[in-house]
């Protein structure tokens, strides 16, 4: 126990000494501010609170930021010891790979959770200063915050996956944006050629909806979505998230990232330094 | 001692269908110092990581203390030092080491560790600034955390200036003589020599030699070179006293060490003509080159 959380520890130090936790925080704030100001026009037309927009926004906004900042800390866990050369030392003591693994996610989702936390904070508290908010759409900014933690945490997993699985900390840089692409765009390009092609027959019915909640960026937007009527009518996707029950999106990204860690522990028994 | 800390037996490995170690058996005793040599690839590197536990063997034995390697154990009782070892540019000495004490569970005095290394005055900064020499010391500083068994030292004295390079020795001296067993990896032929009690020769992952200095010199038979300059004709003494010429002014000649009296009474004989004396008993540089290139002859 002690061990995993010396590991977490020096993590947290090389995070705020490297800059990262400050950069992601500043990132994640003005891109929060800059889309709650640029997306509140329709305020008027729908008939909600500009927090709600705002949230809406934000929840755009995170399918591909989470993930991004989430590969950018994880994809040199693994790899980046192996270049350094410090990866067998590490190992040669007495923690486990397991309880290293688990320490630098721990001091990771941290340094996310504080940036998603100010962010999106932030964000709201100014929406809310502007143009109000009610206990619907403050609840909708304590759910988007939440889960875009949960993503991130995903995302991370995905990220040690790849770090174990390449050979130097550039090759998993690379794997890490391939993967981010797939997972973000890609998957959805995919998913709407074949519900186009096939014009709304069986497979939009009833495939299309649980192939989409399996990847787990979707599983985010939907929940964030499904969840709040007025978010949803914001975001204009009712339709896919009416089709599914409420606790699909939900179990889907609460799975992934023990799925993740799983498959990221695999992998990094296999690393020989 | 008969009680063997770090016990060896019959290791083999393989790298896909290449075999890089082939039937290796070797010990330590506590307090003992053994240098592993080899060239490059003849399977230094992997030996220590199986020891580790950082990769499987395909068959033998391994006790680490006791222990098999990679438990719990094992790697408490291990110290190691990899080859150019690099830490976390963005921690400072103090930091890291204090990463590695509460990684092993000891409550280490870091500061005094790191001054005994003589990174006192650079406990603060950050790894980044360092030399390469000074993250060789901390490298070594973290050896010395929570008294170990077993130490392995990969190529401890690569980037290493000559001073440092006595400093490092003394510390290993140290180690030593509080019971530790010590196994030495390296290149650096001549400087071992003097440090060690014994000396294992790897060749293409064969364990070829595994002796004390004075037992490989015997066994191997080499032969002290002379190499007598001449006054004025290196011919004319050449023909008077035998040997290869090997310049216009050099004679060399080569000789058991039992023979050397008898031949250097040869050569004063000689008196004018010869001009200067130089005798070369054979080196462990001779001693690995003659077990390394067994095979070719």
């Amino acid at each position: 126990m002690t061990r995993f959380l010396a590991i977490a520890g020096a993590e947290m130090r090389i995070l705020q000494r490297n800059r990262w936790l400050f950069m992601a925080t500043l990132i994640m704030v003005l891109f929060a501010l800059a889309l709650t100001f640029a997306g509140s026009a329709p305020t008027g037309s729908l008939g909600v609170d500009m927090l709600t927009v705002s949230v809406a926004s934000m929840t755009t906004l995170s399918v591909y930021l989470a993930p991004l900042l989430a590969l950018m800390i994880s994809f040199d866990a693994v790899a980046g010891e192996t270049d350094r050369g410090s990866l067998g030392l590490l190992l040669s003591y007495p923690a486990g790979r397991g309880e290293i693994l688990m320490g630098k996610f721990a001091a990771h989702l941290a340094a996310l959770a504080f940036a998603m936390l100010i962010g999106f904070g932030s964000a709201g508290a100014v929406a809310a200063y502007f143009g109000g908010a009610g206990p619907e759409s403050l609840m909708a900014l304590a759910r988007l915050i939440a889960t875009s933690i949960l993503l991130g945490g995903v995302f991370l997993t995905f990220g040690y996956l790849v770090s174990s699985l390449a050979r130097s900390a550039t090759a998993a840089a690379g794997m890490s944006a391939g993967l981010w692409l797939i997972f973000v765009v890609l998957y959805d390009l995919g998913l709407l050629g074949a519900v186009v092609v096939d014009a709304g027959g069986y497979f939009t019915r009833h495939v299309f909806p649980w192939v989409m909640v399996a990847n787990p960026a979707d599983a985010f937007r939907l929940w964030n979505i499904a969840a709040s009527d007025s978010v949803a009518l914001t975001a204009g996707m009712t339709g896919a998230a009416q089709a599914l029950p409420i606790w699909a999106a939900p179990l889907s990204l609460a799975v992934w990232p023990f799925l993740g860690f799983l498959a990221a522990r695999m992998a990094f028994r296999r690393v020989e330094p | 001692m008969t009680d063997n800390i770090l016990k060896i037996e019959g290791l083999c490995k393989d790298r896909g269908k290449t075999r890089v170690l082939h039937d290796v058996s070797l010990t330590v005793s506590p307090g003992e110092r053994v240098a592993l040599l080899g060239h490059n690839g003849a399977g230094k590197s992997t030996l220590i990581k199986i020891v580790l536990g950082l990769t499987p063997a395909n068959g033998g034995q391994i006790a680490v203390a006791g222990h098999k390697p990679g438990t719990g154990a094992a790697r408490a009782a291990t110290a190691f030092l990899p080859e150019a070892v690099s830490f976390h540019p963005a921690l400072t000495g103090r930091e890291q080491l204090k990463l590695f004490a509460s990684l092993s569970g000891e409550k280490a005095a870091i500061v005094g560790l790191l001054e005994r290394v003589g990174l006192g005055d650079a406990l603060d900064r950050r790894i980044g600034t360092y030399s390469k020499g000074m993250r060789q010391r901390l490298g070594l500083a973290q050896v010395l955390l929570g008294k170990p068994q077993v130490a392995l030292l990969d190529e401890p004295t690569s980037g290493l200036d000559p001073i440092s390079r006595q400093d490092l020795y003394a510390i290993i001296d140290e180690l030593a003589a509080s019971g530790c067993a010590v196994l030495i990896a390296s290149h650096a032929l001549t400087e071992v020599e003097a440090r060690t009690d014994r000396i294992a020769i790897m060749r293409k992952g064969h364990l070829v030699a595994n002796d004390t200095l004075e037992g490989l010199s015997a066994k191997a038979g080499l032969k002290t070179r002379l190499r007598i300059r001449a006054t004025q004709s290196a011919d004319d003494v050449a023909s008077q006293i035998g040997g290869t010429r090997i310049n216009g002014a050099s004679v060399e000649i080569l000789c058991n060490a039992d023979q050397k009296m008898a031949e250097l009474r040869r050569i004063t004989a000689l008196g004018e003509a010869v001009a200067d004396l130089e005798i070369t008993p054979p080196r462990l540089d001779d001693l690995y080159r003659h077990y390394a290139k067994e095979a070719k002859q």
